[in-house]
């Protein structure tokens, strides 16, 4: 059965890949610095479960202090100019999106169509990885293409992908902390001690009051955890079940759905929702880190607003 | 209360501007501290957190090919594409594209897209062209049109992703629901996604229909 070891064998050996390059990199003056942070993101994807725990606790410190302390750096590896690329696009024309179009339709196949393909009763890949597959399987299809196609100089993806990530930075792990964190947060009881406050805190007796306490609630821890999975249980049973629900006799499907949709507009004004925010303004080489919040925020407040009013307006029917 | 206060370690360091790696570790080993842990727990329930999520970092190895279209000029690409097709203005494009998002999404087919995928290849570059040619010129626009194109995306995924039945936190809804004696069906709860996914499409198609509106008026 194809799954996550297989996922994480196949990112391993990219990450490899880049550490071994960036070690050779002699133009960049962080060379190792850059070589240890991916080696260690190698070792992690490769042996991350042979660790252990406090084995893995370490990676991350050192991980950490690479970083933190500064000694990772960007690379400029050498790419083709800006007239290069004009003249390339005009000789290849469309052709140049077949590869880009093939991971796209490569994760929808896969998302339609593996779960109907096993060998001899079991699955051929997990269902529970099939988008994960099925992104790795495009990329690899992508890239066959991609090669066919435009005949490129040995070792000439691997660089250009060491570009972009370098590009990125340490904020390529910053997802994979902040969800570290979320695992430390649960274990020290964050969560009961939020819910507990906010409880305390809604005014009796206005059921206004309590739907914006709960929709405010959602978005303002979701800030806090940098994600809406993480706020909701607590925000739920702190306030939607006890006041809403069993208080004022609110649909619970309304409640917890537009609840959970709350907790999304917080995630548009977060930068702990990593993987949404900071890392499309490194991807996309803005000089403002929240710049893509910055974007957001005039969407998500009054969308804030309509899902408080429309809990108010449907759920006590 | 005092677990909270790696709450308070992360609004200081992000405020203070401090490498947000440093902060999130620091905030773990304080709230850790506060609970009464101890540092060797914390580092091994950290470590414990940050292999169970290595699928997150997955995302990554779409960058080789990525870049090597890129060598081969994708983005020069792409921009002359939008740049044939005379009604393509950056508002329409975007409202486009996040319309495709939310029904795709909806279907459940989450993974077709994403900032990596298709926005740095493909959508941002768009956007920057159609921009140019309503006048956008500078550096300073273009960066904005570049995260308009990425909030596109994160808009058009998470208000569309709870129409469709068994996305992750529907089906982590039901479950909690359960759990308190409350038993739904998926459709029951997914079915309330939609007027909010209505009113995300009015909202932030305004935002870049007024921004079409605003590049013409110069």
């Amino acid at each position: 059965m194809i799954g996550l070891s297989f996922i994480y064998s196949f990112g391993g050996i990219v990450f490899a890949a880049i550490a071994l390059l960036s070690a050779h990199d002699r133009a960049n003056r962080k060379r190792w610095g850059n070589a240890a942070f991916w080696g260690l993101l190698a070792l992690s994807f490769l042996g991350g479960n042979a660790l252990g725990d406090l084995g893995n606790g370490v990676l991350v410190l050192v991980l950490v202090a690479l970083a933190g302390f500064g000694a990772v750096g960007r690379s400029h590896p050498a790419t083709t100019d800006a007239p290069t690329r004009v003249a390339s696009a005009a000789k290849f024309g469309n052709r140049l999106f077949v590869p880009a179009l093939a991971i796209p339709v490569t994760a929808l196949a896969g998302t339609l169509l593996f779960k109907h393909v096993d060998i001899g009763g079991l699955p051929l890949v997990d269902p529970k990885q099939t988008t994960l597959v099925s992104l790795a399987l495009g990329v690899l299809i992508a890239l066959a293409l991609a090669s066919v196609m435009l005949r490129p100089p040995k070792l000439a993806a691997l660089q250009e992908g060491r570009r972009l990530l370098d590009a990125v930075g340490w904020a390529a792990v910053l997802p994979q902390m902040l969800a570290a964190l979320g695992g430390v947060f649960a274990l020290a009881g964050v969560g009961e001690v939020v819910g507990q406050g906010v409880s305390a805190i809604v005014p009796d007796g206005n059921l206004f009051a309590a739907v914006a306490a709960y929709t405010l609630g959602m978005a303002l821890f979701t800030m806090v955890m940098g994600n809406a999975f993480a706020a909701f249980p607590v925000m739920t049973a702190a306030v939607a079940l006890p006041l809403l629900v069993h208080g004022y006799g609110g649909n619970p499907a309304i409640i917890a759905a537009i609840g959970m949709l709350s907790g999304f507009c917080g995630t548009l004004c977060t930068p702990m929702a990593a993987n949404f925010n900071i890392v499309p303004a490194t991807l996309l080489e803005l000089d403002d880190r929240n710049g893509v919040i910055k974007a957001q925020v005039a969407t998500a407040l009054p969308l804030l607003v309509i899902n408080t009013l429309l809990i108010y307006g449907l759920a006590f029917r | 209360m005092l677990v909270l206060s790696g709450i308070g370690v992360i609004v200081l360091g992000f405020v203070l501007r401090i490498n947000p790696l440093l902060v999130v570790t620091v905030a773990a080993l304080v709230t850790g501290w506060a609970a009464g842990l101890d540092a060797l727990t914390v580092v091994a329930a950290l470590g414990k957190a940050f292999n169970d999520n290595r699928y997150v970092s997955v995302i990554w190895i779409v960058l080789p090919v990525i870049g090597l279209l890129e060598r081969y000029g994708l983005q020069e690409r792409a921009r002359t594409l939008i740049s044939s097709i005379h009604a393509a203005t950056v508002g329409r494009l975007l409202l486009t594209y996040m319309i495709f998002r939310q029904l795709t999404a909806a279907a459940g087919l989450n993974a077709i897209a994403g900032h990596a995928q298709t926005v740095r290849p493909l959508l941002a570059p768009m956007a920057v062209a159609a921009a140019e040619k309503q006048g956008a010129t500078t550096d300073a626009e273009h960066q904005k049109i570049r995260a308009m194109a990425a909030a596109t995306d994160n808009i058009g995924l998470f208000f569309g992703e709870d129409i469709f039945l068994a996305v992750a936190s529907i089906l982590l809804i039901k479950g909690f629901l359960e759990n308190y004696g409350i038993l739904l069906s998926p459709l029951a709860l997914s079915v309330w996604a939609i007027p909010t996914a209505i009113a995300a499409t009015l909202i932030h198609g305004f935002r870049l229909w007024r921004l079409d509106k605003r590049l013409a008026a110069r």
